[in-house]
């Protein structure tokens, strides 16, 4: 591989962090949801939505912030939608997020026909580069000339961890996602955290929608997300339901998807058909070695019913 | 305050589920630092009488008044809110959180959640009852009566002075019993009024102060305890005279059917479960395995039935080695097997009788010529196992899970036994049986040591260990403490045993 000079993998490393933030937003949402004890299959479905809203509204208001507030509106609805399903109506949680997904997946791209129609361009985020730190050589390009919703990405990190481990609300989330019963005897409301849940997770996952078309791509084009919502969801395995694991998963993914978008862009000399795949071989990999030796949330997957057993 | 104040008065509770009537009018009544014991079967209605209490259920009629006041209990929020604290058979601790984690869930109105304050308190509760538990544990370090004590140090945390105990010593070890019945009667002397549910004669005689006895949802006795007698509890808790099946006479064993030699497997998490068992089972002999449920006693039934790998020893069936063989193989080679779960191992609760009948043997002659299944013979084998065992069940096609626990274990059991083993290997076959249908089991696994059947039983019931087998291992993390004849097997003996003490047992 020869040709691969500093600047490269500046570039190639910055963007890897800009790609980690919609991996992150999408699987802390997730994780939250799991940990409730909710499986959200529809992660992929609520980011294209997300995706679409966001860049739409951006179109008509101006404003990329209108289009980000517009994604978390439209990732809540569609988190209650799940929440209704799954959890008041106790619908088999992969079924019903496997038609999460296709919803979100027929509707943006019918909106974007109907509204849109062509590929157009948005004033997407700037970057918003820190002072001093931006000016440390090597590292300062790649973490601190960024857009603020990276720097939200990461710093929800330490926040979900914190909101998890320390707080009155986070105990009732593992408390729920692990032993409802305990939970709901002690008069914590196993419907109310899991509605919570979901429909945070939800807004998380549209903002990661919105970050593709209104942080990224500056566009919207058909299945913008690749993937990135399902890939998310293994991220939440890989990082063993902790915000610090996902945080490492989400970086391994996007910069192996930033060298093979940089490949491709390049012209670096290797094989971009194995540069293309690599994401999702590392995907399978990661989640072959890490399943199986998972402790996750007891009662992910199970809807709660007072007395069914015992 | 009147020294016999009533704490707690139920009266003329009825609760009726579709179908069955679970409390026909009951009345119970407890004094404030009375122990009272609610005594009944299976299925007598304790659990639905308790629940009521709890604001799990609604009562269809009837009134409670706490301390003279009559109050509505709409869901166990409100009950707690009154002093009510229950301790449930199965623990409702969350076990990847720690004490602290577990005793303030649902109560922190704040943000933030104050564990330090919190672990003081608890520290000062189990200090004052001499609970000896670290608030910082995590739940799943903690042993089973240790778990328990977090349960009742939940509810007292919570200003319970009522404490309503399910099945309490259910899972305890005959010391970790003892202790906690000397620590209820602290308790109580300290002003604290408790209700024990039980079907257990002993400890309902050793911890209460009063026993009420429900039979089929209603009251059918509420006597003083020291005016009354184990035998007289029985009778009126079954409602008719108990024979009770033990074994007779000395047993003469043949060849040995099941050897074990230094055997290792792994445990669910992947750290090490037998650690080198080594145990012999010959024709017509019952050997009983002691020991507090998780220290090997699953992986030992799955080893040995081929559900669970060997990583190292050896073990033979009729001195064939069968180390890892399939359970088909091992099927045909005369292994019976009575799995822990009798609900999804033993059984498919959604099958009919007559299919979990048939379910080892479905592919063979009589029951199937080619691919097809022979109905006519199915039936009548079928319909003549549900009336030789007894089995209670609308007809064949009711799905096995809608059977009580002792029909479904009855079904299990006929399979089995049926089959005409050499070996049967039973895991707590009589785990959650009321005194009937255990004594029912008791008699078919005689029945089957007398066939010369080798019998090895899984238990943690020491009376019923001592009852009818004719030797007992106990195992403890994964090891054979000791093997000896009933003769020389004592509850006490065997307590120390179970609980890791080899030493004092000698």
């Amino acid at each position: 591989m020869e040709g691969i000079n500093s600047e490269i993998i500046i570039v190639i490393l910055a963007t890897g962090i800009r790609l980690a933030a919609p991996f992150l937003l999408a699987a802390l949402g997730e994780m939250f949801t799991q940990r409730s004890g909710v499986y959200n299959l529809g992660v992929e479905g609520i980011m294209m939505m997300g995706a679409f809203v966001g860049f739409f509204i951006t179109l008509i208001g101006g404003s990329p912030l209108l289009g980000i507030a517009a994604s978390l509106v439209v990732g809540a609805l569609m988190g209650l939608l799940m929440a209704v399903v799954s959890v008041t109506f106790k619908a088999e949680q992969g079924i019903s997020g496997i038609g999460l997904y296709m919803l979100g997946w027929g509707l943006s791209g019918l909106l974007f026909r109907l509204y849109v129609g062509a590929i157009t361009t948005i004033d997407g985020l700037k970057p918003v580069a820190i002072p001093l730190l931006s000016d440390i050589p090597f590292l300062g390009p790649i973490l601190f000339n960024q857009n603020g919703l990276v720097y939200s990405a990461f710093l929800l990190v330490p926040i979900s961890a914190f909101i998890l481990y320390k707080t009155t609300w986070g105990l009732n989330v593992r408390a729920v996602g692990t032993m409802p019963e305990a939970a709901d005897t002690l008069g914590v409301s196993v419907q109310g955290i899991r509605y919570q849940c979901l429909i945070v997770g939800s807004m998380l996952a549209g903002l990661a929608g919105a970050f593709l078309t209104v942080g990224h791509a500056n566009m919207y084009a058909d299945n913008i997300t690749a993937g990135r919502g399902f890939i998310s969801i293994a991220l939440v395995y890989f990082g063993r339901w902790s915000p610090w694991g996902i945080m490492l998963g989400a970086l391994l993914f996007s910069m192996a998807d930033s060298f093979q978008s940089m490949v491709q862009v390049l012209g670096i000399n290797f094989p971009y058909e194995l540069a293309v795949v690599l994401p999702y071989v590392i995907t399978i990999f990661a989640l072959a070695i890490s399943f199986g030796r998972v402790w996750g949330p007891a009662a992910l997957g199970k809807p709660f019913q007072r007395g069914t057993r015992g | 305050m009147a020294e016999n104040m009533q704490h707690l008065e139920m009266l003329g509770i009825t609760k009726r589920f579709p179908g069955v009537l679970s409390n026909n009018n009951i009345n119970i009544q407890l004094g404030t630092g009375e122990v009272l014991a609610i005594l009944g079967e299976n299925g007598a209605g304790k659990t639905t009488l308790m629940n009521i209490l709890y604001g799990l259920y609604q009562p269809d009629a009837g009134e409670i008044l706490l301390k003279g006041k009559s109050v509505k209990i709409n869901s166990p929020r409100e009950a707690i809110a009154l002093g009510v604290g229950m301790v449930h058979q199965h623990f409702m601790l969350v076990p990847n959180l720690t004490v602290t984690e577990n005793v303030i869930l649902g109560l922190s109105r704040k943000i933030l959640v104050d564990l330090k304050t919190a672990a003081i308190r608890i520290k000062e509760i189990s200090d004052s009852y001499g609970l000896a538990i670290n608030p910082d544990a995590y739940i799943w370090q903690l042993s089973v009566g240790e778990q328990q004590r977090v349960e009742i140090i939940k509810a007292l945390y919570r200003g319970a002075n009522l404490l309503i105990l399910d099945e309490p010593t259910a899972v305890l070890t005959p010391q970790e019993s003892k202790e906690l019945i000397l620590l209820l009667k602290n308790m109580a002397a300290q002003g604290n009024s408790i209700i024990v549910i039980s079907h257990k004669l002993n400890e309902v005689m050793a911890v209460s102060d009063r026993v009420t006895v429900l039979r089929d949802g209603e009251v059918c006795a509420d006597v003083k305890t020291r005016e009354t007698s184990s035998e007289a509890l029985a009778r009126l808790m079954v409602g008719r005279e108990m024979t009770r099946h033990k074994r007779e006479g000395k047993s003469s064993p043949g060849k040995p059917v099941l050897e074990l030699q230094e055997v290792f497997a792994k445990g669910d998490k992947g750290t090490e479960a037998l650690s080198g068992i080594t145990l012999e089972i010959r024709e017509g002999e019952i050997l009983g395995i002691a020991g507090v449920s998780g220290n090997g006693q699953k992986e030992l039934a799955e080893v040995i039935s081929g559900l669970r790998k060997v990583t190292k020893g050896k073990l033979c069936l009729n001195g064939k080695e069968s180390t890892n063989h399939p359970p088909i193989d091992l099927i045909k080679m005369g292994l019976g097997y009575i799995p822990e779960d009798r609900m999804h191992v033993g059984t498919i609760p959604s099958f009919s009788i007559w299919e979990n009948f048939i379910l080892k043997d479905h592919h063979k002659s009589p029951f199937a010529k080619g691919t097809f299944l022979q109905n006519r013979w199915i039936r009548s084998h079928s319909s003549s196992l549900v009336e030789k065992y007894g089995i209670k069940t609308p007809n064949l096609e009711t799905p096995t899970g809608r059977l009580s626990g002792g029909n479904i274990q009855k079904i299990v059991l006929a399979r089995e036994i049926n089959r005409n083993p050499k070996t049967l290997v039973a895991a707590y076959p009589t785990r959650g049986l009321d005194i009937g249908a255990t004594d029912y089991i008791h008699s078919k696994l005689l029945e089957a040591r007398s066939n010369g059947i080798g019998v090895m039983l899984i238990s943690e019931d020491l009376e019923e260990l001592i009852n009818i087998c004719d030797r007992i291992a106990v195992l403890y993390d994964g090891r054979i403490m000791k093997v000896m004849p009933v003769e020389e097997a004592d509850e006490s003996t065997l307590g120390l045993l179970m609980a890791g003490l080899s030493e004092a047992a000698s």
